[in-house]
């Protein structure tokens, strides 16, 4: 038995588990300890639960002792996403606004993770409310990519991608709006998997974009993908937009060969603007597919260059409607009257005397004027940005220009997805133009910052899913990521094609030199 | 919507900000006038896309009715849901006047 768990896969550690190889508990000291050491430097956890988690683990080991039955993720440590509620841990969305706050209940997700007895350690950062492509939006500080402390791990599931990338968890759990999963994971070096929208139960993730919005696993390899998403996936009517669609044994179904499988090539995606390098990379992982037996043809989606204005007009408006939610009276930050203190935090904009004057002085009554200072100070400034911009293309004279132009496009870049899937069977691609790019170097230009998510965010206007893991390394030593994308509701070929690379490729095997 | 690049003016930004239930400092307006100008002008660019025959996709799924069964089931206390909230008295949630007093409740 190999005596560092660290060095375990998911599936590994819940056989060893099961076997009494492992204890619950020292698998779960041994992440803890790996985190006590690496999360200073990387930031990648907002909450550690401890205390909690060994409990857990404890009650584990002793049901394992007695002979009664352990779930099947008994004893695996899980990173989960501070967008999702926990009712025994703070839940933040990495936001001032919600700073502190504990839900009375537990995310759907959270309740199945602890139905199959896996461990949370604690809850990862983000950007605030997931708006966000690098994790610097995050009220409570960015995260450190651990290939390079000095940039940026993605976004906005940059902490749970970083936690995998360093071990501090073998799987954690992501949601993804526009590629909140699949860019940090292809930045960080790591396997994460969008499933199609309404795979797995929204009930009790954090909203943004309720009809974008997913969340799904990030781990080391596509067969630890496929472990937690067994678990965390299926029919709940607490959700009524999640699938009712029997969900599939992936595990079972890895190892089937690829011959004949037909992989699209998307011939705009190695335009201008992808990196050489990663177009390098990308173009060797089509080779790597076509010695596993599939196929590698030309497919169009005519329309997907249309993926970042259509995504940024539909995304800021559904997020302009959920967060209207946070008005300072049933739970989260409220700004008190009289207070002199204006907290904004990271906006940069406080006057020399601590308080500007305010631009929209006439408010119709303290309650409107409690509304609009508790907004004013809770929320940071990215997210005071599509608030703003989502409210503006939903406004009256706006309407049909913008939110209503933008869903008639969303239909044409659906359309693009179904025409070419009947050509092939899945579409491979980058998953970001660059490598991971330096902290700070985009936070001036919010535009630059949403072209981060240029090959990412059309599947989820298209409800299909999509998979990234890494194919490659630059020169620099960054991870290259690769992106599948499939049909609806073929997560199965997703985890099945991403696992057969990786029984030919030793990319996810690699680890960050991060010194601690 | 012009393909025209728009623009929006001060004015524009200050009323969104209300309907937002945004109170900007005038450093933010600032700011904001000129960000958002930008970025609607650049999503301004689907006006050229020609959707005459298209009808708008609000939702992945194909939209649908989902009915359960009325009954009552268990739902979250009172308690539980007050813990949350910055200020209450035990039954309700309080907040400021909602007419044009000042003062909180």
């Amino acid at each position: 038995m190999p005596s560092d768990p660290l060095q375990l896969s998911a599936v590994e550690i819940v056989a060893a588990v099961r076997s009494g190889d492992l204890t619950a508990t020292a698998c779960t000291e041994a992440f803890l300890d790996r985190i006590a050491r690496t999360n200073g430097t990387l930031n990648a956890f907002l909450c550690v639960d401890r205390e909690g988690a060994l409990a857990r683990a404890a009650d584990i080991d002793a049901r394992r002792r007695a002979g009664r039955p352990l779930g099947p993720l008994a004893g695996l440590p899980v990173g989960v996403k501070d967008a999702l509620c926990t009712a025994d841990l703070p839940t933040t969305c990495a936001s001032k606004m919600l700073a502190g706050y504990r839900p009375p209940y537990d995310a759907e997700v959270v309740a199945r993770l602890r139905r199959a007895d896996a461990v949370v350690v604690g809850k990862t950062n983000m950007d605030e409310f997931a708006m966000g492509g690098s994790n610097e939006n995050s009220a409570f500080g960015p995260v450190a990519n651990p290939w390079d402390t000095s940039r940026a791990p993605g976004g906005s599931s940059g902490g749970s991608a970083a936690c995998v990338a360093a071990d501090m968890a073998p799987v954690a759990i992501g949601s993804d709006t526009g590629g909140s999963i699949r860019q940090p994971a292809g930045l960080c070096g790591i396997t994460g998997l969008k499933p199609t929208y309404g795979r797995v139960s929204r009930r009790g993730l954090v909203a943004f974009a309720s009809s974008l919005d997913q969340i799904g696993p990030m781990a080391r390899s596509a067969a630890d993908c496929a472990l937690t998403l067994e678990a965390i996936a299926g029919h709940d009517p607490g959700d009524s937009t999640s699938l009712t669609d029997a969900v599939p044994d992936y595990s079972r179904m890895l190892d089937k060969p690829l011959t004949g499988l037909r992989i699209g090539r998307v011939p705009e995606h190695f335009a201008a603007g992808l990196d050489p390098e990663v177009a390098r990379g990308v173009e060797e992982a089509f080779a790597v597919f076509r010695e596993l037996g599939a196929t590698v043809h030309d497919v169009r989606l005519p329309h997907a260059h249309h993926g970042i204005p259509t995504y940024y007009l539909i995304a800021p408006c559904e997020a302009s409607s959920n967060l209207a939610r946070y008005d300072g009276a049933h739970y989260g930050y409220r700004a008190e009257p009289g207070g002199g203190h204006r907290a904004e935090p990271g906006t940069g904009h406080r006057a020399a005397d601590g308080r500007d004057a305010d631009a929209t002085a006439a408010f119709e009554s303290p309650l409107v004027e409690m509304y609009c200072r508790s907004r004013a100070e809770g929320f940071g400034p990215e997210v005071k940005r599509r608030i703003m911009l989502g409210t503006y293309a939903l406004s009256a004279g706006y309407y049909d220009a913008y939110y209503a132009k933008a869903l008639r496009v969303r239909r044409l870049i659906r359309q693009d997805y179904l025409d070419a899937f009947e050509s092939v069977d899945l579409i491979g691609g980058p998953v970001s133009a660059t490598a991971a790019f330096p902290l700070g170097e985009k936070t001036g230009d919010p535009l630059a910052m949403y072209l981060v998510d240029m090959y990412t965010v059309t599947a989820n206007l298209a409800g299909v899913g999509g998979i990234s893991f890494p194919c490659g390394f630059t020169a620099g030593g960054l991870p290259i990521g690769f992106q599948l994308q499939a049909p609806a509701l073929a997560e199965s070929l997703l985890l099945n094609a991403t696992d057969r690379f990786q029984s030919l490729t030793d990319w996810h095997r690699r680890r960050p030199p991060l010194a601690v | 919507m012009s393909s025209a690049s728009p623009s929006l003016s001060r004015q524009d930004v200050a009323k969104v900000a209300l309907l937002s239930r945004l109170a900007l400092s005038e450093r933010e307006l600032d700011h904001l006038t000129g960000e958002l100008s930008k970025i609607v002008g650049f999503v301004s660019q689907l006006a050229d896309v020609d959707t005459s025959a298209v009808e708008p996709l609000a939702h992945p799924l194909d939209s649908q009715n989902v009915f359960r069964d009325d009954v009552v089931t268990p739902s979250l206390t009172r308690e539980s849901v007050l813990r949350s909230a910055p200020r209450h008295d035990g039954e309700s949630f309080l907040v400021p006047a909602v007419l044009g007093e000042t003062g909180a409740a």
